[in-house]
């Protein structure tokens, strides 16, 4: 039996606000993610994608639930503990541009986690800083440079140099491609698969854009109000979707070809406030299949298929497929 | 009819830089297209292709250093490069209508939406408060925001970002243009909210006979929403035509490499013919703005670039436009 490198279980984040209010960013979460497995995660803004990504590193405190990483329950580990395992979880962020010290050289940024997390002489650690900076295709000559003089798409390669240079077993990616041009962004893409294939470092791959995540996870969780409505498979899940959710926002999606044919099904109004959630299934006020019962219980989470499942009551009665309006 | 012709822009940004030397950089280097009432057109491209700027130059919306220096841009017949101010603010935000990336920065935030959209009636047009009112409750109903009436007196903070970007629509709408440009009109939203949107600007189009410019870098809204596609690459349309023939069969090497790259149709393996340098603006090849990047480049692409037909009002700004595959990468000979 391979142990998972991250397993979270009923994993919740609130943040208070005051006068006895909070938002509930992240509700119940159960992940399990094994060395060399990419997991998607894709939900629209607010669903508490980054907030989960942060909690699981503990760059944020859980409110309730637990983390285990490699076996080593880190919940409520002291912060000074939890640093030196930092060496093996790293992470990528959206932004580049601000991801990096302004004021340092690519080549400080890069060397700056080996210097804190491996014993490196200095001529070790420049051959290695070098390494990496081949490894992420990153011409040697913009080593000596600042952020400033680097583009987008090299910042990011930097960026994921640094957060491959400790060897992690988890990386977890926080929409690394978002800000990034379509052909800069295919080649980001395919040096995280080289990586994966090299390191089999288990990645968390959190992202928006679901043709992206189709392109890089082997499974894909879909997030609602900071809760894991669907997870399975990625070809489970893109063909078979079970949550009404996972159907609308897949069908929402443009493929980039006019040849093929969308059929859409358009949600009706907005994601409700994560400071009052909805009664019952989170998901109610917006669901076209929606019955008295969905306002009043909370769905337990029920397997779908083999490895894929979902959160929604009308699954046993074959009622949770929503109809959809085609398209040209 | 067209409404709108666009022949041989040229926008430069001129400065003057630290050892006092003039700096030009050539933004928009003969950018050509023209649009009819009822047609979508989608402009594509990487940051920095000029796409933005092309409809800053239509609107009259350049500000110094950036100026037009060539080329004309006519309006139903009318010139609008050489348009005074006060005969240009006439048609913007009556006959051509502008949504901008980021609908919470456009709104007054010390005014209240419907305000908002009274004063733009009211510039335009005149007449009784009561009327304009009306008419913003209409079109506020129009874009699908429920409950307009209360909704008309929200202040832009209280509004979601789908919300916004009705609101900036129905605004755009008060005057029914002739014309809508809309730039990266989706780009902040949910893909589900982008749905929504989209959908509903398509509908306003038929429904109002608009002509309308959507600026994006997301092929996917151009695929399902438009009727032709224009790509653009270093300041120049490189590729236009129908959306399907485009999508079909891509006749420039950046049109497709841009193709080839969309999750659809992306293999791992192949990134690394995609990417490189965007071309420095300040210093232009003589010839095709690709070259550096075109694996099929050649001596002749040094020399000025003719843009063919290879279909039907398919337009390939290449020198080997509809010969590309005849010639695999580097075979071609002048």
């Amino acid at each position: 039996m391979i142990q998972p490198v991250l397993k979270i279980k009923g994993l919740t984040k609130r943040f208070p606000l005051g006068a006895g209010r909070v938002v509930n960013a992240v509700n119940d979460v159960d992940l399990t993610i094994f060395p060399g497995e990419t997991l998607g995660m894709v939900g629209e803004s607010g669903s508490g994608k980054s907030t989960l990504g942060r909690v699981i590193l503990r760059l944020l405190e859980p409110s309730d639930g637990s983390i285990e990483f490699n076996g080593q329950d880190i919940t409520h580990l002291p912060i000074g503990q939890v640093r030196p395992l930092r060496r093996d979880m790293q992470m990528v962020f959206q932004d580049p541009w601000s991801a990096l010290n302004p004021r340092m050289r690519i080549r400080d940024l890069i060397a700056e986690p080996i210097k804190l997390h491996m014993k490196m002489s200095r001529s070790e650690r420049d051959d290695r800083t070098e390494d990496l900076a081949r490894r992420v295709n990153l011409g040697s000559a913009y080593l000596n440079r600042n952020p400033a003089n680097l583009s987008g798409g090299q910042l990011q390669r930097a960026c994921i140099a640094r957060a491959i240079a400790t060897d992690p077993k988890l990386i977890v990616l926080d929409e690394p491609t978002s800000s990034l041009d379509l052909s800069v962004r295919a080649g980001i893409l395919e040096l995280l698969a080289e990586i994966r294939e090299e390191t089999k470092a288990a990645m968390l791959f959190i992202s928006h854009d679901l043709g992206t995540v189709r392109m890089i996870s082997d499974r894909i969780a879909v997030l609602y109000l900071g809760e894991v409505v669907e997870q399975g498979n990625t070809e489970a899940l893109f063909e078979t979707p079970a949550h009404p959710y996972t159907q609308a926002l897949l069908s929402a999606h443009l493929p980039a070809d006019p040849s093929i044919k969308v059929s859409r099904h358009v949600l009706e109004g907005e994601v409700p406030s994560p400071i009052a959630l909805p009664l019952g299934c989170k998901f109610h006020t917006r669901c076209p299949v929606a019955i008295d019962r969905c306002a009043r219980e909370v769905p337990q989470v029920i397997q779908v298929s083999t490895g894929q499942h979902a959160r929604c009551l009308r699954i046993p009665d074959g009622g949770n497929i929503i109809a959809r309006i085609d398209q040209t | 009819m067209t409404l709108l012709d666009v022949v041989n822009l040229h926008t430069h940004f001129i400065s003057r830089d630290i050892d006092n030397q003039v700096r030009t950089a050539k933004a928009l280097n003969g950018v050509s297209f023209s649009l009819a009432s009822g047609r979508i057109l989608g402009i594509v491209g990487e940051t920095g292709a000029g796409k933005s700027l092309t409809a800053q130059s239509i609107i009259g919306l350049l500000r110094p250093p950036a100026r037009i220096v060539g080329g004309s841009i006519t309006f139903e017949g009318r010139e609008l490069t050489t348009m005074p101010d006060a005969e240009l603010n006439k048609i913007r935000g009556e006959e051509i209508a502008m949504v901008v990336q980021n609908p919470r920065t456009s709104l007054d935030p010390l005014t209240r939406v419907g305000d908002q959209l009274v004063r733009l009636h009211q510039v335009h047009r005149g007449g009784p408060k009561e009327a304009s009112h009306k008419r913003a409750i209409e079109m506020m109903e129009a874009v699908g925001i429920p409950d307009p009436k209360s909704r008309a007196r929200s202040w832009p903070h209280e509004l979601s970002g789908g919300m916004a970007q009705r609101v900036l629509l129905a605004m755009a709408l008060m005057n029914a243009p002739k014309l809508l440009i809309a730039d990266e009109p989706t780009t902040g939203l949910d893909v589900t909210v982008q749905a929504q949107i989209l959908d509903l600007l398509r509908d306003l189009v038929a429904r109002f006979n608009m002509a309308t410019m959507i600026i994006t870098h997301d092929l996917g809204v151009v695929a399902h929403f438009c009727d032709e596609i224009a790509v653009m690459f270093g300041g120049c349309i490189v590729e236009s035509g129908p959306v399907r023939d485009v999508f079909a069969a891509p006749a420039h090497p950046y049109t497709r490499k841009l193709v080839a790259a969309t999750p659809e149709r992306f293999r791992m393996g192949s990134a690394k013919s995609l990417s490189g340098q965007p071309p420095d603006l300040y210093n232009l090849p003589d010839g095709c703005v690709l070259q550096s990047r075109c694996a099929h480049a050649t001596d002749l692409c040094k020399t000025p670039v003719p843009n063919i037909e290879v279909a039907a009002s398919h337009f390939s700004l290449c020198h080997y436009a509809g010969k590309l595959d005849a010639n695999p990468a580097g075979q071609v000979q002048a």
